[in-house]
């Protein structure tokens, strides 16, 4: 007989709280898709195979029960995020490699799902850019004339089919461009931004891609998965950096939207740091968590040695999480800051 | 229209009330046996004053309140008493309790009953009045109402209609069809806590409630306040906070912020008790889930549950049965329980209506658990240290403040039973709490026995020595008048003295010794203080009337045999020496003592009297201040008798 003390439940779980989350990447994923072509897909399957081997495979180490935990789908969002954070065209052992990364040492070696103090996509991403900084900074080009075939062959064999070159197919992020043109010194920012890599906002063909990102992580918001606390923080932090640099020195500072548009800024503000696990549980920490954040993949992409931070940024304030949680505790019913104190 | 508040969180459970609301209360003919059970409130359960065998009258008092947090308990029909023991009794833990059971004759035939005139009637008169007729909170929380009007002058009376847990309507259908009577009680309980206003808090998805409220509250000062439909806008607090912007934290009571919420079932019981003299013999009960005829039943008190549901067409006879809400009811283990006072609602569980609980998952810190606590605490980080047993930091995190609402598992994505580990966190802390009471009870025994000890040894030996003394002196002026005597014998009895002299003193250094050192030890407790100030009391008589007779023994020795023999002499005046050490350190002793006394007596006296912080410590504080008195009153006799002798 039970003895629960509360009866009846509402009919969630934690695999269906998941599978919205993967939803709402649909149509990020398809603009990538039209973008960059299959490869992304190629990439997202290599990354859930990935993941639900090694989960499967450490839970059965540790003596867990494993079906349980590959139900509820968490390793196969984290395989996604890092899968849609990594190089579209990127080679097949590198998504692998991040994979095994983000599941083994950044979640089931702290305990499985719940238990894992850092995001663990930004861990297999920060790992890769770490280890391999120039294969993770060749991006697809958007929109090449690469076909389903020549993606396939160029992922898993490095390999190009007879007439293509490597520059059709790679090129740097947007990020790249600018931080390695104005490294070289010659044009200001705002010539470089002339350049047709970088479209009319910024990132040609990408700021289809991040506003897809937006989109998903507004009917996240919509249903009530995420809260409206960290994204909008988040991107508040960005604003707070990057707003008062450009006014400031515009020929040499991006602008707010350049920063809002590229890299993985919406994905994370959607995506990545309202990860619940290793993100700020209090209403004040959210706030804080989320603004410092922003704050962070400002000045690590104009300051610091990395094109793209939010991996960084998110990673860093991780570990500051269970500081922010407990000394931004909410007041308690009744007690101070009440009308009777 | 008055201003309505809002409280954090709260959440909106299917209501399933439509069931059981479709028809009037419903009557039911009696049973063939009722289990009343004694413990029908918080506080001690109910002394028996029947016996086996009796005849009774409706109304009858079976049992009387053992204490102030207890109330009567009656014979809710008129019958013959079957048995008096223990009897299953519906509470989560199964253990049965001390129950009446009365078979009943049929005729219902009442005792005279006796009407309180309440208007002229002082308070004190009230409460004892309502404690006599058993009257209790039927929200569910069964608290003495007479304890509830104990206040006066109140700037708010909330009355609580707002039943906000899905699936209970019996408050819902006794404002419909008894508001009258529910006004009446409001006019007393108003009338005995002076209150300034009063404000009925209903939930919006009652409209006949409300409308019968408002009708039978017209011409009064009365407020019906509709009150949008969120769970547990019922709780004491929150409807509180609702209504009056209030907000009651843990362990304060809400008279003390001039407010006090009363339900309206209470209420109507009270009417019930004072303007009829009726006791609190029945109650409606809604019984609804996989039951053919769901509806609000008046129910005698002590009705076996099993009876209940049958009567109401209870399909499956083995299905578990909640009693109270889906939210905070508990399963009842065993259904030949009688219906207790707190049983508002009998929910027949099916799978279609309770669908098993999907496994627990892993917390994902999500926090849909935070933002729908209304006591604004954070489920999940309570839940972690429930979980990895850091009681000492879910308390810090307000672990008492949780009013087990349920809330946070009913949001639960994980389907974590959050509020099974704030019970389990809480027990624990309990369990903790009782242990380091009985060990701290335990080692003041031990060491009040250990004091015991030491002062017969030390008594004895003061005994010896004042024998040995006046016996020297004896011997000294034997030898010293009339033949010059052996030295040798003179000299020994001289030095038994001068021995007798040194174990006194040292008696007395060690009664002095303890004593400063339980000053250095720092004595948090007041009792123990309490036990150590009559210790130290005793003590220092003791060592004062010693040193005295030692003395006084070893004195007139001293001039006596100042005189004869060199050698005697010598001894002699060494014993008249330390001897007057000893009265010195015994003196000092005492006036350490009386220090110690002083400090720590208005403690004593002040644990000993209020004794608020409930049984255990009355029972403990009473525990000591005997021990305490007996040691004192030991110490005095003994000095008394050490001072005759």
């Amino acid at each position: 007989m039970s003895i629960h003390a509360t009866h009846i439940a509402r009919p969630v779980t934690v695999s269906r709280v998941m599978l919205k989350v993967l939803a709402a990447l649909l149509p990020g994923i398809a603009v990538s898709v039209y973008c960059f072509g299959p490869g992304v897909l190629v990439q997202l399957l290599l990354a859930t195979v990935t993941a639900l081997a090694a989960e499967a495979a450490v839970l059965r180490l540790r003596q867990r029960p494993v079906a349980p935990a590959l139900a509820d789908l968490s390793a196969v969002v984290t395989a996604w995020l890092l899968a849609l954070s990594m190089p579209p065209l990127g080679a097949w052992w590198m998504i692998v490699l991040a994979t095994l990364f983000a599941i083994v040492l950044g979640k089931q070696l702290y305990g499985g799902l719940g238990n894992n103090p850092f995001n663990p996509a930004m861990v297999g991403f920060a790992v890769m850019i770490v280890s391999f900084p120039a294969q993770m900074a060749a991006w697809g080009t958007p929109l090449a004339a690469l076909d389903a075939a020549a993606q396939l062959q160029w992922i898993f064999t490095h390999t190009l089919p007879a007439g293509s070159s490597l520059d059709a197919i790679s090129s740097a992020t947007p990020l790249d461009v600018l931080k390695t043109g104005l490294l070289q010194g010659g044009q200001d920012a705002s010539q470089l931004l002339q350049q047709p890599r970088f479209g009319h906002w910024g990132n040609a063909g990408g700021e289809w891609v991040a506003l897809a990102w937006a989109l998903g992580g507004l009917w996240l918001w919509q249903q009530k998965l995420i809260p409206w606390r960290t994204p909008l923080a988040m991107l508040a932090g960005v604003l707070a950096v990057s707003l008062p640099l450009w006014l400031w020195q515009p020929a040499q500072y991006a602008s707010p939207l350049f920063h809002l548009l590229n890299g993985a800024t919406l994905l994370a503000a959607g995506f990545i740091v309202t990860d619940p696990v290793s993100g700020s549980t209090t209403p004040l920490g959210r706030l804080i968590f989320g603004f410092l954040v922003g704050v962070l993949v400002v000045v690590i992409r104009v300051f610091g040695g990395f094109p793209d931070a939010v991996a960084f940024a998110v990673l860093i304030m991780n570990m500051a999480v269970p500081f922010i949680d407990q000394t931004t505790q909410p007041r308690v019913f009744g007690r101070k800051g009440g009308r009777h104190a | 229209m008055s201003w309505l508040y809002d409280f954090h969180g709260g959440i909106h459970p299917p209501q399933h009330k439509d069931a059981a609301t479709g028809s009037p209360i419903q009557a039911l003919p009696l049973p063939p046996q009722l289990h009343i059970a004694l413990a029908q409130s918080v506080g001690n359960a109910a002394r028996p004053t029947v016996a086996v065998g009796q005849h009774v009258r409706k109304g009858e008092t079976l049992a009387e309140p053992d204490g102030r947090l207890s109330a009567a308990v009656h014979a809710p029909t008129s019958g013959t008493i079957t048995a008096i023991g223990p009897h299953p009794f519906a509470h989560p833990s199964g253990l049965p309790v001390d129950t009446v059971t009365l078979q009943p004759d049929g005729l219902d035939e009442w005792q005279p009953r006796q009407p309180l005139d309440w208007q002229q009637a002082d308070a004190a008169t009230l409460r004892q009045h309502l404690q006599a007729m058993g009257v209790v909170g039927l929200g569910g929380a069964v608290f003495p109402t007479h304890l509830k009007l104990a206040a006066g002058k109140l700037a708010t009376l909330v009355v609580n209609g707002a039943e906000c847990e899905p699936f209970i309507s019996c408050d819902d259908l006794l404002m419909r069809e008894r508001a009258a009577g529910i006004v009446d009680g409001i006019r007393i309980a108003a009338h005995a806590l002076q209150a300034g206003e009063v404000l009925i808090g209903i939930e919006d998805n009652k409209p006949q409630a409300i409308a019968a409220m408002q009708a039978a509250c017209a011409g009064t000062a009365y407020r019906v306040v509709s009150i949008p439909t969120k769970y547990p806008s019922g709780g004491a607090k929150q409807l509180i906070r609702i209504l009056t912007g209030i907000e009651v934290p843990h362990g304060i009571r809400a008279t003390d912020l001039g407010v006090q919420c009363l339900n309206v079932g209470t209420l109507y019981a009270i009417a019930h008790a004072v303007l009829h003299g009726e006791p609190l013999l029945s109650r409606i009960v809604t019984v609804t889930g996989a039951v053919a005829r769901a509806a609000n039943y008046e129910v005698a008190i002590g009705t076996p549950l099993a009876w209940l549901l049958q009567q109401a067409g209870m399909s499956d006879p083995n299905a578990d049965v909640i009693m109270g809400g889906p939210m905070m009811g508990i399963t009842l283990p065993d259904l030949a329980a009688g219906l207790p006072k707190a049983g508002n609602c009998l929910i027949a569980k099916n799978a279609a209506l309770f669908p098993p609980r999907p496994a627990e998952q892993a917390c994902i810190r999500c926090g849909d658990c935070a933002s729908v606590c209304p006591a604004e605490l954070q489920p999940m980080d309570l839940f972690w240290f429930a979980k990895s047993r850091q009681f000492g930091k879910a308390q810090e995190r307000h672990l008492f403040d949780c009013i087990e609402c349920g809330a946070c598992s009913y949001v639960c994505p994980s389907q974590i039973p959050l509020v099974d580990y704030y019970r389990f966190a809480k027990s624990e802390i309990w369990a903790a709490e009782r242990d380091k009471k009985s060990a701290s009870l335990a080692r003041q025994r031990h060491e009040f026995r250990q004091f015991r000890i030491e002062r017969d040894k030390s008594e004895k030996a003061a005994r010896v020595a004042a024998r040995a003394a006046e016996q020297a002196a004896k011997l000294a002026n034997q030898t010293a008048s009339p033949v010059p005597a052996p030295a040798a014998t003179g000299m020994d009895d001289a030095k038994k003295a001068a021995i007798a002299a040194a174990l006194a003193r040292a008696a007395a250094q060690k009664e002095a010794k303890p004593l400063s050192e339980q000053h250095t030890s720092g004595l948090d407790d007041a009792k123990q203080a309490a036990i150590q100030a009559a210790m130290a009391r005793a003590a220092a008589r003791k060592a004062a009337a010693e040193a005295a007779k030692a003395g006084d023994a070893a004195n007139p020795d001293s001039t006596a045999t100042a005189t004869p023999a060199q050698t005697g002499m010598d001894d002699a005046k060494r014993a008249a020496i330390e001897a007057a050490m000893a009265r010195a350190a015994a003196r000092k002793a005492a006036a350490e003592a009386a220090k110690a006394g002083d400090a720590a007596n208005p403690d004593s006296t002040a644990t000993a009297t209020p004794a608020q912080t409930g049984m255990d410590d009355a029972k403990r504080a009473a525990i000591e201040a005997a021990m305490a008195r007996a040691a004192a009153r030991k110490a005095v006799a003994e000095a008394k008798k050490d001072a005759a002798s």
